[in-house]
């Protein structure tokens, strides 16, 4: 360890950087500061987040497939919660609320937007590291933090929260209404609040370092479309967190200090609560007014990631980069006003429920143009299909099939009916779910190599991985939309209490043995990602042939990033494909042009 | 059949797995050990990426052909037809964008699917295609809009025109219950502070308000058919949501306020069960049920079709069995089942020996 450290030194004693210090296992490894280091550490975490989260679903799958049914693994993992192997009912909430609440903001909040916020923003607008290395890791520590009190809260005596990943009161403020929300809904908000404040750091660090460490001639407008992303996903968290702190905090308060913000006129197992004068609508409206956004925090770097991999792939400029950024911006606008969606049969106003309706229909437009924006990168390109091409090719289709059903939940007509249907799971799981893990994948197949000083994941196990997801994906959500058009509510523990819903067993089984399938193939790519840490095989510096700044970086992880003077930046992030009036590439047997490489005379810089 | 489609799925991962493992033997072969896609790999990707456009559209069809029938009837509410309309424009274009999306993007994956030599193509912008994309759905969406508005305004509308009957549905932890008006279509005053159980007045009425004498408290909600309704919601304990699928109507109970939802209902629990629809759908159900039964299995008695209420929002450990029965009968069926039910003056009187402080109970508590 320390020698590699002592080679540092050595090796850029002319380095302007400067002030290196011995490192030592827990500055390198643990209490890190290096940006390269703390995305890794945010994307293992977010990997074991996610697959305890992917596992509770599968749990509550089986329950759904096979209601009331003894299964073995049931005893042994939930314990007293399954007696004889049969799911408890509370426990099944517990799992649905807790795998939401998981996937959401741990694996695709933290795990997506942290890893490779940290690791793209400096390496690809050309900076040492974060504008607060300090910051950074402190920002990582509380989400660990976080983690680790949700992890706890499993388990507690009472159970963990089970009132739903939106945890609504009543039914999240008073324990006698529901196990869960004694010691388990304390522990959740706890874990809540403190990753919250993490994030926030995290953002504001993002957003300055992207301001003011752009390195020479990189531009807002030659920025890569992955930094205008977490950019912009940064600027939307700063507005939204905050919002949800309060709701939090307004909630612990009437929790435990016998406040009404949210409570009026409770009577509970055989007695009347004081609580006078609060709304519940109160805490949908400050809610959701995260919890929307919170969508696109989710989703707007699995887009920037997308259009990045993409481009490289397609070897071939992403097409239309201003209507790109412009939708980004868009999307990031209209998604603080239309909160509401998800709330016109709330009992507020139906007036505000119509300007809802108004604006997240808008919302629709950018979205649109986005995905035609895509399929146009793909036209005429010499598509290099690596794995992280297919995720994001995958991302695409899944974007567009959930996002149209959209239309349907965004009109407040129609929402009536399908309102906290599985229709509406089949959909968020499909344009949100789905679809940023895949960018989160894609991700990681992608910049694996820059992670990990060269080495390269498994392509073949890369795509075993990506066809069985994808074919599982859509088996397990296209259907769903049908069981909520058939008017199954979501969050039930069994539908055998209707007979109407009885035919609609075998498709719930259908359903569940796709999970258990996409389950398994997740296996495949946890088992590739550890076997290629230790045992990759390095690739070459620059493995996709991308024109971005990371890759001219030094293979081998520096403090710095890279060894000698940073580079500087002369064009965009997308001259593939480009050819001069002769029809030749602009360096002569090469189909890219980095961002480094000078305009040659007699060549045009396209004005975007 | 779901085992058919299992056994299907199964074969096609072993098939992809197998590609994939002749794939890895093929690059072997020829001693590339890069890890990332050659020719080889983008000729086959490319086709793969085919035929999942195949597979997208082939569980699409399927979907249609097996699961269309499981949907809810046509609406059985006068406003449910203006909601089932738009849906299904919506959808049509839903499946329009749809197929010709899909198709373009993975179409677009097989054919410039990547090989040694071949050259993209330099083409990062054109303002006249984008303008095309932005303005079609702009125009698409406007009308869409316009058209939900317009049905959502009508339908949020609760108004005291035409004479609605008046319902209170009150929800608790985890059953439901309906009060009407009673002779005066008045609903009595109430609040959760004035709950008193040793008493029976669970909903807590205002045992002094004269209009809560003659209000008449019931588990199972009849209404008559073609007279509109207003339902006032109210919750006793935490949020619930009054979902009547077959009336296209849902609306949240909220401790701590009132909230609203009106509709008409066109068809009377016997006209449903008469619908061709509904007939099939009762008898797949009940063979279900029979092969239940032969099995000895719960759960397996006939079952006649019904209207219903469930809640649909999460409320606690029994949510998913928090529903109660709804029929909607002719007047004249409607007057005679409302003639058997106890007003609640009546039930306060019954459970005293003395007679509660009720001055107009003997005015006009019929």
């Amino acid at each position: 360890m320390s020698a590699t450290a002592v080679a540092h030194v050595d090796n850029h004693a002319h380095d302007d950087h400067g002030h290196h210090h011995k490192e030592t296992f827990v500055t390198k490894y643990i209490f890190s500061q290096d940006h390269k280091m703390i995305a890794k550490q945010y994307l293992i975490t977010g990997l074991i987040m996610g697959t305890i989260g992917i596992a509770m679903s599968l749990l509550f799958r089986m329950q759904l497939a096979w209601p009331g049914e003894s299964f073995p693994i049931f005893e042994a993992v939930l314990g007293k919660w399954a007696p004889d192997g049969v799911m408890d009912a509370d426990m099944y909430l517990a799992l649905v609320t807790i795998h939401g609440t998981i996937m959401v903001f741990f694996v695709l909040t933290a795990g997506l937007s942290g890893t490779f916020s940290n690791l793209l923003i400096p390496l690809q607008i050309g900076a040492r590291d974060m504008a607060s290395g300090f910051l950074n890791m402190l920002s990582y520590w509380m989400f660990f933090t976080s983690s680790v009190i949700m992890v706890i809260s499993l388990f507690v005596e009472a159970g963990p929260a089970a009132a739903g990943w939106t945890i609504y009161p009543p039914l999240s403020a008073l324990p006698m209404a529901q196990p869960g929300s004694g010691m388990g809904m304390t522990l959740w908000l706890v874990s809540m609040a403190i990753f919250i404040a993490s994030s926030l750091l995290g953002s504001l660090n993002y957003i300055v370092t992207v301001l003011n460490l752009r390195t020479k001639g990189m531009s807002m407008t030659r920025l890569p479309l992955t930094i205008w992303a977490f950019f912009v996903t940064a600027v939307i968290g700063v507005i939204s967190f905050p919002v949800l702190l309060s709701a939090a905090l307004l909630l612990i308060m009437d929790r435990s200090f016998g406040t009404s913000f949210f409570l009026s006129d409770i009577f509970i197992q055989g007695e009347v609560l004081h609580y006078q004068g609060g709304s519940p609508v109160l805490y949908e409206h400050l809610f959701w007014f995260l919890g929307h956004p919170e969508v696109y925090i989710v989703l707007l770097p699995a887009l920037g990631i997308t259009s990045e991999v993409m481009s490289t792939n397609a070897r071939k400029p992403i097409f239309g980069y201003r209507a790109m950024v412009a939708s980004i911006l868009a999307i990031a606008f209209l998604s603080t006003i239309v909160w509401g969606h998800h709330m016109f049969i709330s009992g507020m106003n139906p007036f505000l429920g119509s300007v809802f309706t108004f604006t997240t229909l808008l919302i629709a437009i950018p979205s649109a143009v986005k995905a035609f924006n895509y399929i146009t990168t793909l036209w005429k390109g010499n598509l290099q299909l690596n794995p992280a091409m297919l995720f994001s090719i995958a991302l695409v289709s899944t974007f567009i099939t959930g996002g149209l059903t959209g239309i349907i939940l965004g009109d407040s007509t129609l929402d009536i009916n399908v309102h906290d249907t599985y229709f509406v799971v089949a959909h968020f799981h499909l344009v949100m779910g789905i679809s940023a893990l895949y960018g989160l994948f894609a991700g990681v197949y992608h910049w694996f190599p820059k992670m990990f000083e060269g080495k390269m994941m498994n392509k073949n196990l890369g795509y075993v991985h990506f066809w069985v997801t994808a074919v599982c994906a859509y088996g397990v959500f296209f259907p769903m939309h049908f069981v909520g058009m058939a008017g199954v509510p979501r969050r039930y523990y069994q539908n055998t209490n209707f007979p109407m819903f009885d035919e609609l067993t075998d498709v719930q089984v259908l359903m569940t043995v796709f999970a258990l399938i996409a389950g398994a193939a997740q296996l495949v790519f946890l088992y590739n990602f550890i076997i290629s840490i230790f045992y990759g095989k390095k690739g070459p510096k620059n493995p996709w042939k991308s024109n971005t700044l990371e890759w001219t970086a030094e293979m081998k992880h520096i403090h710095g990033n890279w060894d000698g003077p940073i580079p500087h930046v002369h064009r965009w992030a997308y001259d593939y494909s480009k050819v001069d009036a002769n029809g030749e590439y602009i360096i002569p047997g090469q189909d890219f042009v980095p961002q480094t490489v000078p305009l040659q005379d007699d060549e045009e810089e396209l004005n975007h | 059949m779901t085992t058919a489609l299992i056994l299907i799925v199964l074969v096609l991962v072993g098939i992809a797995i197998w590609q994939m493992t002749k794939i890895f033997e093929l690059s072997q072969l020829k001693a590339e050990n890069s890890q990332i896609a050659n020719d080889n790999d983008n000729k086959n990707q490319g086709y793969l990426m085919f035929a999942f456009l195949i597979f997208i559209y082939g569980i699409t069809i399927f979907s249609f052909w097996k699961y269309s029938k499981f949907l809810l009837p046509e609406a059985s509410s006068a406003h449910g037809g203006e909601y089932d309309y738009l849906m299904l424009v919506s959808f049509i274009i839903i499946f329009i964008v749809q197929t010709i999306t899909q198709a373009l993007l993975h179409y677009f994956s097989y054919k410039y699917k990547g090989k040694t030599g071949n050259k993209a193509l330099f083409y990062a912008d054109n303002d006249r295609l984008e303008f095309i994309w932005t303005i079609i759905p702009v125009i698409v969406l406007a009308g869409l809009i316009l058209w939900g508005l317009y049905t959502w305004t009508n339908i949020m509308d609760v108004n005291d025109e035409d004479d609605p009957l008046i319902v209170e549905l009150y929800a608790q932890q985890f059953n439901w219950t309906a009060r009407y008006g009673g002779a005066d279509n008045v609903l009595g005053g109430a609040n959760v502070r004035m709950i008193d159980i040793d008493r029976a007045n669970v909903l807590g009425l205002d045992e002094s308000d004269t209009y809560a004498s003659d209000d008449v408290i019931v588990k199972e909600l009849h209404l008559p058919v073609g007279r509109k309704v207003n339902f006032k919601m109210r919750s006793q304990d935490v949020l619930h949501s009054a979902y009547m699928p077959h009336f296209r109507a849902q609306m949240n109970c909220v401790p701590g306020m009132t909230t609203e939802f009106s509709f008409t209902p066109i068809k009377t629990t016997a006209e449903i069960r008469q619908d061709p629809d509904v007939v099939d759908k009762v008898k797949r159900t009940n063979a279900i049920r029979a092969e239940r039964a032969a099995k000895g299995e719960d759960n397996s008695d006939p079952w006649e079709y019904d209207y219903i209420l469930l809640c649909n929002k999460i409320c606690g450990k029994s949510h998913y069995n928090m529903q109660m029965k709804i029929i909607v009968e002719t007047q004249e069926e409607y007057d005679t089942w409302m003639k058997t039910q106890q007003t609640f003056g009546q039930t306060m009187a019954g459970n005293e020996t003395e007679p509660a402080f009720n001055p107009v109970l003997g005015v006009d508590g019929n």
